[in-house]
């Protein structure tokens, strides 16, 4: 039996969580969960970090699954979220957004993949105050990153039996940042020549998006860019509610949902656990426990399709 | 007054003007047309008396027509440009086009000083999108260039559902204006480190604060009811945190235009779900850019939105979503839509309302209601098929015009 450790989160993350853990007894799936909180706790130097026990946690487990975590706007400590994935270098998010027979939107031919770089970018945190009124970001890119993700692009087409990468950038206006990271993107096509791979601007990929999203399938980007197009797409196909998410590092994996808290819902049995159940699913399929897999997202999609 | 002011400046040689002393009082509300003295130009108020004095315009006129700069640029721009100035010819709008060749071939110094030159002394221009060869590293964006050496400092792109065509949202209705010079587009990037780019994203208070009073404007002026800011404050606290901050400052001068902000992702999001809870969207660059080509591509795509970049002094008027189409150049399907739009918000602009409206209304006439279609919007016409159906609509209403003129002076 495998352990996994579990987060369930704020709001109305223990509920969707308890879901999750019965069907997966129900179905028999091998696998034994290890809960574990991530409250910030205040350290010896007065600053809020993460408490030590999700580190060794993750450490013996290296899979987790994860429910909605909450971060203030505009103040505080860094986000939570961000923490976690700085701290176990999940470089990749991976996003895939299919259409949901029974959920009903106006776009129904979606079948596209968002791979997205997760460490860096304009999520590197690092701003300055130059002079009053005058406020600088920094937006990093670094080649290692680029080519990692890039490679975990072409390897997660190639696994999944897809046929086209594409690059989404903006490189006419960040020509050096954007530029960089198209390069390694077409390195590593260069080495995976069965793969067809194509590049675009990111308005050009917002406007087709929007008229015809068959046009796609796995986009692949720097952090920026995928989080606003990963959650275009997730509105695409119904929103956050039904959208699953997966973090892949290099030593191991974090499942989650992507929706906020819901703290108005919390208790009230009133909460979707679609998101946080298809992610249980994309983790069951990196852990390699496929039938599992498949058997209880078929048994979701169909719960979804009788209308429930 | 002006005593008092000579006083203070000093030995300075400045003669303060009515403008000058109304700008240092702005508390003065101006209902009238200002006039400066010896630029043979006219200046227009584009906005509301509340910020009447920040705006003086420029524009060449002389014998009653207006002299427009018209930049060619890459792909289909120069074939669109030119259907657009046989159309103003049917229309009788009393606009003179002064060609300039520019593109991604022509970018010389020289070449974008003329240009540049050439708008500064007509006050207005039409253009098309100017490719990027961004795998040469010497060659930086013109586009980018016109705009901040203008200081255009606001682009405005009014997404409407077109009544006709099938899609999937028929009640989109925002106007999206979005800050055009800063933000992620300020161009400086440097490599630290082999291997390791940093790219810079400026914000200033001072151009948030611009950005968000012209969209209060805006909003007031053209009856619109609720403002949004969009933003990504909850990663980029300081950066975007002033964006926000400047907005909801601005938003306190006007208690009746509703105001809320959205974060750029659940933005999207809504967007693609329900548009319609959008009126008027104030945006930094990056997620303007975005959010654009959402909602364009929401109300039919790239060759029906027409776009606006205004600065203090100066407007360009260009497609919506700033696309060269150079896939689509010399093959005649190009959809012309989206220029002629933007050319008859540059008639609105210079004051020629009729012409704006008689050739609007004849373009969306043949869009909705004839049907007459090029492939991006489903229809099978080729460009010259449209242009020749809007002319066709055009010619009566244009001949209505000279029979009165004629029954006038059978009158007379």
């Amino acid at each position: 039996k495998q352990l996994v450790t579990m987060i369930p989160g704020d709001g109305i993350g223990p509920e969707i969580s308890e879901a999750v853990k019965k069907i997966f007894s129900a179905a028999g799936v091998p696998v034994d969960w290890e809960d574990v909180d991530v409250t910030p706790v205040k350290g010896p130097d007065g600053r809020f970090r993460l408490p030590q026990k999700i580190f060794e946690s993750m450490e013996r487990t290296k899979v987790g699954l994860k429910g909605p975590l909450a971060t203030p706007i505009g103040k505080g400590h860094q986000s939570l979220n961000l923490a976690l994935r700085k701290a176990f270098s999940l470089y990749a998010n991976v996003r895939p957004c299919k259409s949901i027979e029974g959920y009903e939107t106006p776009y129904n031919n979606v079948d596209i993949v968002t791979i997205r770089e997760n460490t860096e970018g304009e999520y590197s945190g690092i701003e300055h105050l130059i002079v009053d009124g005058v406020v600088q970001s920094i937006k990093l890119i670094t080649e290692q990153a680029s080519r990692r993700v890039a490679e975990y692009a072409f390897k997660y087409a190639r696994d999944n039996k897809r046929s086209t990468v594409t690059a989404v950038h903006k490189a006419n206006i960040m020509r050096m940042s954007d530029g960089l990271f198209l390069k390694c993107c077409r390195d590593v096509a260069a080495k995976n020549k069965d793969i067809k791979f194509s590049e675009m601007y990111l308005d050009t990929v917002c406007l087709n998006l929007v008229q015809d999203p068959s046009k796609f399938d796995v986009l692949v980007m720097p952090n920026l860019y995928g989080d606003i197009l990963s959650d275009l797409c997730a509105g695409l196909i119904g929103g956050l509610g039904v959208t699953p998410s997966g973090n892949i590092g290099e030593e191991g994996a974090l499942f989650e949902s992507v929706h906020g808290t819901a703290p108005d819902i919390a208790g009230q049995n009133k909460a979707n656990p679609t998101a946080l159940l298809l992610s249980a699913v994309m983790m069951l399929r990196y852990m390699e426990l496929g039938s599992y897999a498949d058997r209880i997202e078929n048994a979701a999609f169909a719960v979804i399709k009788e209308g429930q | 007054m002006a005593a008092v002011l000579r006083s203070v400046v000093g030995n300075n040689f400045v003669v303060p003007t009515t403008r000058s002393l109304l700008l240092r009082f702005p508390a003065f509300e101006v209902k009238y047309h200002l006039e400066t003295v010896g630029s043979g130009g006219h200046q227009r108020n584009y906005s509301t008396p509340r910020a009447a004095v920040q705006q003086t315009h420029i524009l060449a006129k002389y014998g009653g027509r207006h002299t427009v700069t018209l930049m060619t640029g890459d792909g289909v721009g120069p074939e669109l440009l030119s259907h657009v100035q046989e159309i103003f010819r049917y229309a009788g709008a009393p606009i003179d086009f002064e060609v300039v060749e520019i593109n991604s071939s022509t970018n010389t110094p020289e070449d974008m000083y003329n240009a540049i030159l050439s708008v500064k002394r007509n006050g207005v221009a039409l253009k098309g999108n100017i490719e990027t060869k961004f795998d040469d590293p010497s060659f930086k964006s013109m586009n980018v260039a016109l705009r901040t050496k203008l200081d255009l400092f606001a682009s405005i792109v009014k997404c409407k559902s077109i009544p006709g065509l099938n899609l999937r949202h028929q009640d989109v209705d925002c106007v999206l204006i979005r800050e055009n010079t800063e933000g992620e587009y300020r161009q400086l990037e440097h490599e630290s480190v082999p291997g390791v780019v940093e790219s810079l994203k400026i914000i200033t208070a001072k151009k948030s604060k611009k950005i968000a009073q012209f969209a209060f404007n805006y909003a007031v002026e053209h009856g619109r009811k609720k403002v949004t800011a969009i933003h990504k404050a909850n990663i980029m606290k300081l950066g975007d945190g002033l964006f926000l901050e400047c907005c909801r400052e601005v938003s306190k001068d006007y208690p009746e235009i509703q105001f809320n902000d959205l974060i750029i992702d659940n933005a999207s999001m809504q967007m693609v779900a329900r548009p319609s809870q959008f009126d008027v969207l104030c945006m930094p660059n990056l997620y303007g850019n975005i959010l654009s080509n959402i909602a364009a591509g929401l109300i039919g795509g790239a060759g029906v939105v027409s776009g606006m970049n205004i600065g203090d002094n100066y407007a360009v008027f260009e497609s919506g979503t700033r696309n060269s189409g150079r896939s689509m150049k010399g093959k005649n399907i190009a959809n012309p839509t989206g220029m002629l739009l933007a050319s008859c918000d540059m008639l609105d602009y210079l004051g020629h309302g009729a012409h704006a409206k008689l050739i609007r209304e004849s373009v969306m006439t043949v869009l909705s209601e004839k049907q007459i279609r090029t492939p991006d919007i489903g229809g099978n016409a080729s460009t010259l098929d449209v242009v020749k159906a809007i002319i066709d609509d055009i010619k009566p209403k244009t001949l209505a015009w000279s029979q009165n003129r004629q029954h006038d002076s059978y009158l007379e």
